[in-house]
């Protein structure tokens, strides 16, 4: 007699939780918990980054007569960045930098290590995390010498460790900093696949071993659908992050020619050293749209069928 | 003629186990090689873009040390990356757990989007905006105007990933403590911060190392040279040439990078550093 | 209970962080005088002691403290050391001493910082674009026009008074060197360096190829005849560098194509900007000419540290002749101090001037060309001490003063006094100062020019890397002009 009111409860709270109610928290509670992190998203994220929209769509300048004045124009700055060769090419850059050094450098390797490293315990493990961990947050001041230093034609690393004398950052400025990337974020795809395969349910391998199912059966059939949620998280962070990422300018200043002029290095080229801040700031409303349209696909091809 | 299958499975075996090892190797030595030049060129005589065994000597810390802003620019960076930290960390798990209890519509879109806020924010293009902000509330030359900056491009983020965490908290062990008497803020501290706490230790380190290695903000919205962090500070070491002094970036390098990796082996040694039971996504 | 101990926890983390915000701006002890009232922002050096300085311009009342502060990026132990060591040892105490000496208590405070100019110039922008700022910053020349626009600068005589134009220093600096600062006959600062443009060579390389040691090429033919006769001889020596990548910036403008361009007699600006020209033609068709045949390293040209790689092959004697300015021979290669030493520099090290296409056919139809930069300093509108600012500045560019930068490391000054002084010892430089600055060229004084400077860089480097034919690139170069500038403002077109 005494469990069953409460069992009642429980279903009824989960009901009411299932369909929205804020039974734990309160409305109120829930309120006074999201606030201090609103308040500062609002005043110095929001706020600045609507203000920077709004400038894309003025000519505003660092200096000269538009710095005074600027002028209302409207989508003048999105057609002349859509028709410029300088802004396409630097958005071909980055796709094939998103795709090659977070796709499939970071989530690949990242799922790789963490599958490798699965079942590994002890110092093995450890060092391998901690090294690719810290590649991960050493600053990018750092990193960026240490990838000269390794690709350097004439006495680098790389090249004197090796028969070929490759001048990497000049014959293969992209792939460099591609690899570069992948050096660098591969940590935390390795740290959220690490928690994926460590959550699932050790039996659903094992059911499908005995089934007989080759290993690449059930990387499709058991493993990748039900890490898809994981799948998705990491690839709209690492995504993102990489798209936005400043620090190949540090190594190779977005050259030779534009070749590895990411969006973030234009738009640095843009605002900074030419002080053209509405210009900029229409490439990054765009990049905004580029950005979503990718997390859109995402959704569509891993999507969350199973939640 | 042919091997008998146990023969061709053990040959297999021993294939795919060298094929592995390989594997691991090439990885390994992917990760490690870079770092070569970090651990070298510090205490080279002549240190150049080239990893050499070095001719050892401590030359290089101590003509380091007569820079004036060395030692205080890494004590502006510590105060700023943990504020920053503290900051976040507080605000976005109070933050990831309501918004992980109530359903609000749209919720998981607007932080998304959100999300792309921060980076346009991070940008050289918002620039402008956030410095006549910034001086109009009175903070330029501040800590808090750059504490209160990052924070703002960093919450969404952490509150992103926190919230997948406090996804998986199950809500039946805050239904006990509730019907026991609890508060909602007791709930948070007592039963779904050490359940998360590894996610928080993540969250942590990332804000740290956000905050560590940024130049644009601190640069942009600080004035005095005393107050620079070590990330402002690196550029400024130059031969009297004009040209960048190895001698001294290497060493700084050095020094520079320690405290983050101290501080990752201690959360990982102290809290757990992983997702493990955390996002569900 | 909780609920309020959560909320305590929250007002302690505000506390907590207001308390390191003040904590920080009172740690300033590397900086000297601490900024009154920073916390709060706006103010700073200026706020706090803008009440005391009644009668606009006045000057402080006997024995109140007056700060007031200069900018530079320079930075004790970094970026421009000597510039700064200079600053905080001999002008800013000679210049309080002086000032305590006429009864008045103040203090000059530095701003350090060492970072890319181009981080220095948006931290001036963003500073005078919300009316604070430095009282004096060290500033380009080149800079002048596009931060006048902005309504950033005002002329010294506005913000000071007419006492401006009785400083004697003025005639100690050329009318072409004191131009370097002038808008619309306003002066806006006091020049402070200038440099110039010639041809290095290796002596060590001409005479192992055959050629005079005392070089002077009196047309482009003898450049690419010395060229092609160090191919010929010395085929691991790069014969020729004239910068011509993106990568190199400003270097790219003024040290490897507007010598060239003015060698043909056609200027960057002739009362409208000069487009598709016969000139722009010639000489992209000589950057085309040495690439082309490979008297100069193409490759070189791309990589992204491409000057520090010139100059430490120049240094190690592997390029026989590069054109650069004279901060190549006093602080590149340098014997002692120099990043890439040469130590016997003076002996294998020789200097010519930069010849024309033809003899008489560069600007002004003369023989040689060459082209300058300028540093100097300007005042900021919004000083609270007009007075005291210009005092400072005028301090900064005295002939003491001068004469003791260049102690510290010779350089050819605005200061005709200084460099007949100083450079007695030094030929290279008295050649520079009284063989090229009387053919030398300064950037036009145009808000657009930093952004036609990036296309020239584009165009060059579309030559050079064989991305574009001369003639694209002319037609590519007069298309990207009118985009800057406007169709209205781009003549000379064919």
């Amino acid at each position: 007699m005494t469990a069953e009111p409460e069992a009642a409860e429980r279903e009824a709270t989960d009901e009411e939780s299932a369909t929205g109610g804020a039974n734990v928290l309160g409305n109120k509670g829930a309120a006074a918990f999201v606030a201090p992190a609103a308040g500062l998203i609002g005043l110095f994220l929001v706020f600045p980054a609507l203000w920077t929209l709004y400038l894309a769509l003025t000519n505003m300048r660092l200096t000269g007569l538009a710095a005074a004045e600027p002028q209302f124009v409207g989508l003048e700055n999105f057609l002349n960045a859509v028709s410029e060769g300088e802004f396409l090419n630097s958005l071909y850059v980055t796709l094939i930098f998103v795709l090659g050094s977070a796709v499939i450098g970071q989530a690949f390797l990242g799922f790789t290590l963490a599958w490798i490293l699965r079942d590994w315990r002890g110092w093995q493990r450890q060092a391998f995390e901690v090294l690719a961990i810290v590649a991960w947050i050493i600053p990018a001041s750092v990193v960026a010498f240490l990838w000269i230093a390794l690709l350097d034609g004439d006495s680098g690393t790389l090249n004197t460790l090796s028969p070929v004398n490759v001048d990497w950052l000049l014959e293969y400025p992209l792939l460099s900093i591609i690899f570069f990337n992948t050096w660098r974020g591969t940590a935390f795809s390795m740290l959220l696949f690490s928690a994926a395969l460590n959550s699932m349910p050790p039996s659903h391998l094992e059911t499908a071993r005995l089934a007989g199912a080759s290993f690449w059966q059930q990387l499709r059939d058991v493993i990748l659908p039900s890490i898809r949620g994981h799948i998705l998280t990491t690839l709209l962070l690492i995504s993102l992050w990489t798209f936005n990422l400043f620090t190949p300018y540090l190594i190779t200043a977005g050259g030779p020619g534009s070749q590895t002029e990411t969006l973030p290095i234009y738009i640095y080229n843009v605002a900074l050293s030419n002080g053209r801040l509405g210009f900029g700031a229409a490439i990054s409303a765009i990049m905004l749209v580029i950005n979503l349209i990718i997390a859109w696909i995402y959704l569509r091809v891993v999507g969350k069928q199973d939640a | 003629m042919a091997a008998s299958p146990t023969q061709t499975r053990t040959v297999q075996r021993v294939l795919s186990r060298i094929g592995f090892y390989l594997l691991v190797i090439v990885v390994g030595a992917f990760f490690a090689l870079p770092m070569l030049w970090l651990i070298f060129a510090p205490f080279d005589r002549t240190p150049s873009l080239s990893v050499e065994v070095p001719s050892f000597t401590l030359a290089n810390f101590t003509e380091m040390f007569e820079n004036p802003f060395v030692l205080s620019s890494l004590r502006n960076s510590v105060l700023l990356s943990v504020i920053t930290m503290l900051l976040v960390c507080a605000s976005a798990a109070l933050c990831a757990y309501a918004l992980s209890r109530v359903a609000v519509p749209g919720r998981d879109v607007l932080l998304y989007i959100l999300l792309l806020f921060s980076s346009i924010v991070t940008g050289s293009a918002a620039m402008v905006p956030i410095f006549q902000l910034m001086f109009q509330l009175g903070l330029i030359n501040t800590y808090t105007g750059v504490v209160l900056v990052m924070a703002g491009g960093l919450l969404p983020a952490g509150i992103f990933i926190l919230k997948d965490f406090m996804d998986t908290v199950p809500e039946s062990y805050e239904e006990s403590a509730r019907v026991a008497g609890a508060s909602s803020v007791q709930i948070l501290k007592d039963i779904v911060v050490p359940v998360v706490r590894p996610g928080l230790a993540v969250i942590a380190v990332w804000v740290f190392v956000q905050v560590w290695g940024n130049f644009l903000m601190p640069f942009i919205l600080l004035r005095d040279p005393a107050m620079q962090p070590a990330a402002v500070i690196m550029y400024s070491f130059y031969t009297s040439g004009g040209q960048a002094d190895l001698s001294v970036i290497s060493a700084f390098s050095l020094l520079y990078s320690v405290p983050v990796v101290l501080m990752y082996l201690f959360v990982n040694q102290r809290y757990g550093f992983r997702f493990h039971g955390g996002i569900k996504g | 209970m909780l609920r309020r101990s959560w909320r305590t926890a929250l007002i302690l983390l505000v506390l907590v962080l207001a308390a390191a915000a003040c904590g920080g701006d009172g740690e300033n002890e590397g900086s000297g005088e601490d900024l009154p009232g920073a916390d709060l922002g706006g103010g700073t050096e200026n706020a706090a002691a803008s009440t005391e300085n009644g009668g606009g311009g006045g000057g402080a009342a006997d024995g109140e403290a007056v700060n007031i502060s200069i900018i530079e990026n320079a930075v004790r132990g970094g970026k421009n050391a000597a510039t700064a060591a200079w600053l905080l040892e001999d002008v800013i105490p000679a210049f309080e001493q002086r000032m305590a000496d006429e009864g008045q208590n103040v203090t000059v405070e530095l701003v350090e910082g060492g970072t890319g100019d181009d981080d220095y110039k948006t931290r001036l922008a963003l500073d005078l674009r919300v009316g604070e700022g430095a009282d004096i910053m060290g500033f380009d020349q080149f800079w002048l026009s596009e931060f006048n626009a902005a309504g950033y600068l005002a002329p010294l005589e506005e913000i000071v008074g007419p006492q401006v134009s009785d400083w004697e220093g003025w005639d100690a600096i050329p009318e072409a060197v004191q131009g370097s600062l002038v808008l619309e006959d306003q002066r806006y600062g006091i020049p402070f360096g200038t440099d110039g443009r010639v041809l290095f060579f290796r002596k060590d390389v001409f005479e192992q190829a055959g050629l005079p040691t005392d070089w002077q090429p009196e047309s482009w033919q003898d450049i690419l005849e010395a060229g092609r006769t160090i191919q010929q001889a010395m085929p691991d020596v790069v014969p020729l560098q004239f910068n011509a990548g993106q990568s190199m910036g400003e270097a790219t403008t003024l040290q490897g194509f507007v010598p060239i361009l003015l060698g043909t007699g056609v200027e960057l600006y002739e009362g409208q900007w000069q487009g598709n020209t016969e000139g722009l033609q010639q000489a992209l068709g000589f950057f085309d000419t040495v690439y082309s045949e490979g008297l100069g390293d193409a490759d070189l040209q791309l990589r992204g540290d491409a000057r520090d790689r010139t100059f430490e092959m120049f240094a190690n004697g592997q390029i026989g002749v590069l054109a650069e300015s004279d901060y190549l021979w006093r602080s590149v290669i340098a014997p002692e101090e120099g990043l890439f030493p040469v130590q016997n520099r003076d002996e294998v090290i020789g200097y010519a001037k930069i010849p024309a296409m033809e003899p008489g056919a560069g600007i002004r139809d003369e023989d040689f060309v060459s082209a300058s930069g300028g540093t100097g300093r300007v005042m900021n509108p919004n000083t609270q001490h007009p007075e005291i600012a210009w005092e400072f500045l005028k301090e900064l560019g005295s002939q003491e003063a001068v004469q003791a930068f260049v102690e510290r490391e010779p350089r050819i000054t605005a200061r005709t006094d200084v460099n007949e002084q100083a450079l007695e010892g030094q030929p290279m430089l008295s050649f520079v100062a009284e063989e090229v600055l009387p053919v030398t060229w300064y950037r036009p004084g145009f808000q657009e020019y930093p952004q036609v400077s990036e296309v020239i860089q584009q165009t060059v480097e579309d030559v050079v890397a064989d991305r574009s034919a001369v003639d694209a690139a002319a037609q590519a170069y007069e298309q990207a002009l009118i985009e800057i500038v406007g169709q209205e403002n781009v003549g000379g077109g064919q």
